[in-house]
């Protein structure tokens, strides 16, 4: 009998998670507080145990996250005692740079991009372990497992390794870094099924509640504090919503739902008749975004 | 995209317990460019009902160059993700997908038709138990269907679906269909899968995808869901026996020492004995350590941390095994290896081989032969060309443990890595172990190198005089031949022109001669050293990565580098051999500096500067160089 499907999902990422270890000299996990991170913040307690990750947790902070995303990392790395770094692009906020005043596409790459690169050479991070998925998106459906950054952080499709087997080729040129993805080949599916089996915390925002929201471009989007400008023609209403992905509060789309618990958000999925990133305006501000992005060095 | 389902069930839990359950069918899509690997994957995920509305819609957004108006939904478009591949309209890198019907769950990787790519299709096939090789009703097999029926069948690949595509562009012709089947099936036979299945389909219009098709009454066999459905795969032999490549030794504090790794093969109880694969000590495993417990029993594929009862020498890159039935360890064997990169592979040429968790120097010493992929003849070669595989014997630095991978996919597997630009460039599966490896152990003489060197009151070494014709290499390392000399030492100096009369006499000037004609002086100095000379070597050796295999022949501290630097135009201005005026009016091919790279050492031991400076005083300095090296020893 070969391993059930989620136990072979588990045994391959802490497989990954080891091999960055074994053959890097400063990895780092980019931990975005979302139930990707959450999942692969589990994982990396499991790959070494007894002993705790041997290796820190980055959050790049655009300013412009949840405030339950902000309550819920600090509380995290309390209670499980893992070391947070937390980066702030410090020129963009002096820029005053945000998604209302310079749309998504800027604020995207100055405070997420720009601060990413900015905090991997601060401290000299040769790899870098992420929660991405391949199911996500497609131009993420083509990314290896260990995909290669150059120097300047770019990422070339067209210089991606070919990565056989389980025998990864980790070796890094001068100033080259790695992007790791031990989660690459789980689904959405298998990332709430796994929350459910572990008992994995994550942020409440997954969960149904009341929320006041206004309908923008199609979108519902969440006040989250006084920085939303409310439109005249607009209105802020209550309603019973949840989230299926975090990032940027003015930038992800609530949707409608009464799921209040991890099997009701499974059961939710399987009428679903959308993906998951339609709520995250980043992916289609223009033809090919996400790869556009990838290349500039976003994840 | 692999959740979506007509009736949501009422026990959420029994369901999922069920989807876990389910058996995972790898397979991937290949052929030729244009065949439709990409639009029949876009074809069944889409007539499934697996297709998200917002990527549906999305599919309008972006359009396609090559539909009427946007009209007909172009479901390659699905797949074919980078900005690269919508513009040219064909699949460079592999994507996966993901999808789950009520009976079965499936991972595909889209692979590419292109040649260029066949790395990529490798990636897929690597880890993939099905393979639908897609055929173009129209044209017939293709030297990319050989190609990529050959590498399937090489990298342990049992079963394969003939997709006969685009039948409705030849009318449904049963007859088209059977002659198609009839040449695949004759060529095929000696690949040895263990089941073939054609099936008359078109991507586009959906005959035969998920359901029997009207169009070709003639065909009787399941359409191809269903087929993939209910494929039977080997299940997992756990008879095999157990291995254990090691990842990481766990030392989190001086009570706990683990070995952390994912179980390759077997399965591992607690009490039962193991052998670390290098060494032969045997101990027994005292507990199967992980995060949810310690467990009794763990088997393959389960990543878990083992204590052993014995403190033994087991580090990354060796394998805890069963002690009845053990891997081969060797550092010479014979593999199959696929190359990736367009640098071609080199007998003699120094690469990293890198196993799931082992990584050593490695050279081909030789190569048999290449095989050609359209008559699976074997053919004679001197390097393997991009795409082309070959059959090698490989030396390795350092034994490694390994098993044959017709046996184990895990452990019989290497990839090969450029030292220089760190690309894969070569996938290998490993045949055997050669067994001169193993009987002929090197000579271990009475009277040794130091015993050699003592005598002469010297400490051998290997002084590797490099840099572009005309440097002035052979003047310097003649005056210090003629310095060593007078002192007594024991000195050879071996140059480049004379080297070429004799043992070299039968070598050109193409980049596979070069290598081969460094590797045979670096091999006899390596002797002369051995026998405790100061041995001189003169030679352009332009390319770093035969300066590094030179070096890594010698002893630690042995080799001594010396990068005789002289700029080209004062090397031309000096022309001793009247070569440059040859040269710079095109008469000499592959001449270093002119039509050929000069690859300059990073870190020599000594960097000598010509110009403005007396041969004689530069010899003077690598002397004291060599003086203070003896007196530190």
């Amino acid at each position: 009998m070969s391993l059930p499907h989620l136990r072979r999902l588990e045994a391959e990422a802490i497989h990954v998670i080891r091999e960055v270890v074994a053959t890097f000299s400063n990895p780092v996990v980019l931990y975005s507080i979302g139930k990707d991170s959450s999942v692969l913040l589990h994982l990396a307690m499991k790959a070494f145990y007894p002993a705790k990750p041997p290796f820190p947790f980055l959050h790049v902070d655009t300013k412009w996250k949840f405030r339950e995303m902000i309550e819920f990392r600090d509380r995290m790395a309390r209670e499980l005692g893992f070391d947070l770094l937390v980066h702030v692009n410090q020129d963009g906020v002096e820029q005053g740079i945000g998604p209302f005043t310079h749309g998504s596409n800027v604020h995207t790459h100055v405070m997420k991009t720009m601060g990413l690169r900015q905090a991997l050479e601060k401290y000299g991070f040769d790899a870098a372990l992420a929660g991405a998925r391949r199911d996500e998106e497609k131009s993420r459906a083509k990314e290896r497992i260990f995909s290669i950054r150059s120097a300047q952080h770019g990422w070339d499709p067209q210089r991606q390794r070919p990565e056989m087997w389980k025998t990864y080729n980790t070796r890094v040129g001068q100033g080259e870094t790695m992007r790791v993805f031990p989660l690459s080949n789980w689904t959405e599916f298998d990332i709430w099924q796994y929350i459910l089996r572990e008992e994995i915390p994550i942020v409440p925002l997954y969960f149904a509640a009341r929320r006041p929201v206004v309908k923008r471009e199609g979108m519902l989007i969440m006040v989250d504090d006084d920085r939303m400008p409310i439109q005249p023609e607009e209105e802020v209403t209550e309603q019973l919503v949840r989230f299926r992905t975090l990032g940027c509060y003015p930038l992800t789309g609530a949707v409608e739902s009464d799921a209040v618990t991890v099997p009701e958000i499974l059961r939710e999925m399987l009428t679903v008749r959308t993906s998951e990133r339609q709520s995250r305006l980043i992916d289609t501000d223009e033809v090919g975004a996400m790869e556009k992005k990838k290349r500039e060095g976003y994840f | 995209m692999s959740y979506v389902q007509s009736i949501p069930p009422h026990d959420i839990e029994a369901h999922l317990a069920e989807h876990d359950n389910k058996s995972i069918l790898r397979f991937i899509t290949c052929g030729s460019v244009d065949d439709g690997k990409s639009t029949l994957i876009g074809r069944l995920l889409y007539d499934a009902k697996l297709v998200f509305e917002d990527q549906l819609a999305n599919l309008g957004r972006v359009g396609s160059p090559g539909t009427a108006n946007g009209k007909e939904i172009d479901l390659a478009l699905l797949l074919d993700g980078l900005e690269a591949e919508r513009e040219q309209g064909i699949t460079i890198d592999v994507a996966y997908r993901y999808f789950a019907t009520s009976k079965r769950k499936f991972i595909v990787a889209d692979t590419p038709g292109h040649e260029e790519y066949t790395r990529n299709m490798v990636t897929g096939a690597s880890t993939a138990d099905l393979a639908i090789i897609l055929i173009d009703s129209r044209q017939g097999i293709l030297q990319q269907t050989r190609r990529h029926s050959y590498i399937a069948s090489l990298l342990g690949i049992r079963h394969v679906v003939l997709a006969v595509n685009k039948i409705d562009l030849v009318d449904y012709q049963q007859q088209v269909y059977e002659e198609i089947v009839a040449d695949y099936m004759a060529f095929a036979k000696e690949l040895g899968f263990a089941s073939i299945r054609p099936i008359p389909i078109s991507a586009r219009d959906g005959d035969n995808v998920i359901s029997a098709s009207t169009n070709t009454p003639w065909y009787r066999g399941a359409a191809l869901l269903e087929y993939l459905e209910t494929v039977e795969l080997e299940p997992t032999d756990e008879a095999r026996p157990f291995r254990f490549p090691v990842q990481m030794v766990m030392r989190p504090n001086a009570d706990f020492r683990g070995y952390a790794g994912q179980i390759s093969c077997g399965r591992i109880s607690v009490g039962d004995p193991v052998a670390v694969a290098k060494t032969g000590q045997r101990t027994s495993v005292k507990a199967i350590v992980t995060f949810d417990g310690e467990l009794a029993t763990a088997e393959e594929g389960e990543a878990v941390t083992l204590v052993l009862s014995d403190e033994v020498d087991a580090s990354r890159g060796n394998m805890l095994v069963a002690p009845g039935a053990r891997p081969f360890v060797a550092d010479q064997f014979q593999a199959h290896v696929i190359w990736f990169d367009a640098n071609p592979m080199m007998p003699g040429r120094s690469y990293i081989l890198r196993t799931e968790t082992d990584s050593v120097s490695a050279t081909v010493t030789t190569l048999k032969h290449q095989v050609n992929i359209n008559s699976f003849i074997r053919e004679a070669a001197k390097s393997l060309q991009m795409n082309e595989v070959g059959v090698c014997n490989i030396s390795t630095q350092a034994p490694i443990a390994f098993d044959a991978y017709k046996d184990n996919r895990a452990t019989g597997n290497f990839i090969i890595v450029d030292r220089v630009t760190n690309a894969t460039v070569g996938a290998g599966l490993i045949d055997f172990p050669l067994r001169r490896a193993d009987n002929v152990h090197w000579h271990a003489l009475e009277v040794n190198k130091s015993a050699r060197s003592a005598m002469k009151n010297q400490l051998p070494a290997v002084l590797w005089f490099t840099g572009l014709s005309g440097s002035g290499k052979s003047t310097i390392a003649n005056e210090l031949d003629r310095i060593l000399h007078a002192q007594g030492k024991h000195t050879y100096l071996l140059d480049g022109d004379n080297v070429r009369h004799g043992l070299n006499r039968d070598l050109g000037f193409t980049e596979e001669d070069r290598v081969e004609n460094i590797r045979r002086v670096a091999e006899v100095a390596k002797l002369m050293a051995d026998a405790g000379l100061i041995v001189l070597v003169s030679f352009i050796s332009p390319f770093r990565d035969e300066r590094r295999m030179a070096r890594e022949l010698m002893a630690e501290g042995e080799f001594i580098e010396i990068f005789v630097d002289t700029p080209l135009d004062e090397c031309a201005r000096r022309d001793p051999k009247g070569l440059y005026e040859k040269a710079l009016a095109g008469k000499i091919a592959n001449f270093t500096g002119v039509s050929s790279p000069y690859e300059a050492p990073e870190n020599p031991e000594l960097h000598i500067r010509t110009v403005g400076h007396e041969p004689t005083d530069l010899a003077l300095a690598i002397e004291e160089f060599l003086d203070r090296r003896m007196e530190d020893k």
